[in-house]
């Protein structure tokens, strides 16, 4: 591991401004550190300045709150909280359930919210530094994975230059129910729709969020929706537990007479980033939801997905994932 | 042997010590070392070690208490699961600088007074392992997933118990143990 200087704030303002002193090496905040401490021991990551921000876990942006405007969690909950928190649970299944079966629970009670979205892909090339092709690790170094072994990568959102999977689960459920993120910098807050805070890789994979320098996410909030109660998160995996998604759906329905008055969908495991499937919602709305209108629907959801080998089952396994989320759904007794 | 005995008569913390030295040469530069406080197993240390020792680390390299285990060292096996503040984590993840000032628990911490905890004395009972090096992981996370209430049925333990990887395959008696402590720990803190 490369050696860093690690310093410990108290409060937002100390923290985003030790971020960006001018002219200082390069900084990471450290919050539950179980992406980043394990990338730092595989060289992967090599910030010069760790800012430990878990002091701040006792201001607001460590804790869940409901108002009128929805949900809101602070990017400092730890996940095991905002999966076991009734009110979460009752109210926002789907936000519970991703969030439960997501990592180990020893995982849950370390890594944080904002922390979780930043999550970095599992893609092996990425995490093996013995690999020189991976554009994402260094830039114009060319993808290791298009012609290797690709069996957990992406066949949505990829380009030439990579296809290394989006590892989060509870990042479907925030852009399929149309949240927002909260970020605070030395220049200021501003906030963004969850939607724009990935990037697909095309030619610059290195790059994969739209937080500037410096910036640090401080809360999400999830709007208050007719949708909600009959919301689920669906996540097909090698094993039963503690594994990462090879297809997974977040859906949320609001039916009325057995039709869908209106459905948010998102897919994990099958994507390069957070994936919000807007042509399966727009195929579904104002049907009545049954098998053939939701197969109709994810096969709308996977019409641009692409293969590369190892990877071609997760078309129809994710296909198939959407379709029993769907039906499941519905099924729910709310 | 004479040496010998003198170098194993060195205190553990000392040994320690000369290995920060060492690992601080070999990068080049004079890099200081993080001073802090931790409570492990009810005692305070005041340590001085390199800001990149892992939680792990620090308990076995420069405290001596070998009973938390390094498996995979990535957070994947579980096996050097302890409690920070009463909370299960992985303490390969943890970077020892960042649990200063709060409490830690270790499988060292558990016994009282000689008296196994009801969990140890149920892995024992139900012949919960088999080589062990997993067991110290999974009794630390089995203590942690009844207080959290995720021991309620099998199916919950196993679900609760799946960062805790045993490659001997345990994982039956493992269930069994954690189902016959439940209610001795709920008793025992009753008391």
């Amino acid at each position: 591991m490369q050696p860093f200087v690690y310093e410990r704030v108290s409060d937002w303002a100390a923290a985003t401004q030790a971020a960006s002193t001018a002219g200082s090496a390069p900084a990471s905040y450290l919050a539950g550190g179980t992406t980043l401490v394990d990338l730092m021991k595989l060289d992967v990551m090599r910030p010069e300045r760790l800012i430990d921000i878990n002091a701040l876990q006792d201001s607001r942006y460590g804790r869940i709150a409901f108002g009128q405007s929805g949900l809101r969690l602070g990017a400092l909950v730890r996940m095991a909280d905002a999966a076991d928190h009734p009110d979460v649970r009752h109210r926002y299944p789907v936000i519970a359930q991703a969030l439960q079966l997501a990592a180990s629970a020893q995982l849950r009670n370390m890594a944080s919210l904002g922390g979780n979205v930043l999550q970095r892909t599992r893609c092996t090339y990425f995490r093996d530094v013995s690999y020189a092709a991976c554009n994402k690790r260094n830039p114009g170094s060319g993808c290791a994975a298009l012609d290797g072994i690709n069996r957990t990568h992406a066949v949505l959102g990829g380009s030439d230059h990579c296809i290394a999977t989006y590892a989060g689960d509870f990042a479907q459920a925030l852009i399929a129910l149309d949240a927002t993120v909260d970020l605070a910098s030395a220049d200021g807050a501003r906030t963004i729709p969850f939607a724009k805070l990935h990037r697909q890789p095309g030619n610059t994979p290195d790059q994969e969020t739209t937080l500037r320098p410096g910036e640090l996410i401080v809360s999400f909030t999830v709007p208050a929706a007719s949708w909600l109660r009959r919301s689920l998160y669906l996540k097909v995996r090698d094993r039963q537990s503690y594994e990462f998604a090879l297809a997974s759906a977040a859906v949320a329905l609001d039916l009325a007479d057995g039709a869908v008055r209106n459905v948010r969908i998102a897919l994990g495991g099958v994507a390069t980033v957070p994936w919000r499937a807007v042509e399966a919602e727009a195929a579904l709305r104002g049907k009545a939801l049954d098998d053939q209108t939701a197969m109709a629907a994810a096969d709308a959801a996977f019409a641009g997905a692409q293969g590369h080998g190892g990877n071609d089952f997760k078309i129809e396994l994710g296909k198939r994932t959407l379709r029993r989320a769907l039906q499941q759904a519905a099924a729910l007794e709310i | 042997m004479a040496s010998v005995s003198t170098a194993a008569a060195v205190p553990a913390f000392a040994r320690a010590s000369r290995a920060d030295t060492a690992a601080d040469a070999g990068t080049g530069s004079a890099r200081a070392l993080a001073n802090f406080k931790l409570a492990v197993n009810g005692r305070d240390h005041q340590l001085a070690v390199d800001p990149r020792t892992s939680l792990l680390d620090l308990l076995r390299e420069h405290l001596a208490l070998t009973g938390t285990k390094k498996g995979c060292d990535h957070g994947q096996c579980g096996a050097c699961t302890v409690l920070l503040d009463g909370r299960r984590v992985v303490s390969c993840l943890t970077l020892a600088v960042a649990a200063q000032g709060r409490a830690v628990t270790t499988i060292e911490g558990l016994a009282n007074d000689g008296e196994l905890h009801p969990m140890q004395q149920a892995f024992i009972d139900h012949d919960a392992f088999q080589c062990g090096y997993c067991t110290p992981g999974q009794i630390m996370s089995a203590i942690a997933c009844v207080n959290e209430g995720h021991a309620e049925s099998d199916a919950d333990i196993r679900e609760y118990m799946s960062g805790n990887l045993c490659r001997c395959a345990a994982y039956p008696n493992i269930v069994a143990a954690v189902r016959q402590a439940k209610p001795v720990m709920k008793t025992a803190s009753r008391d």
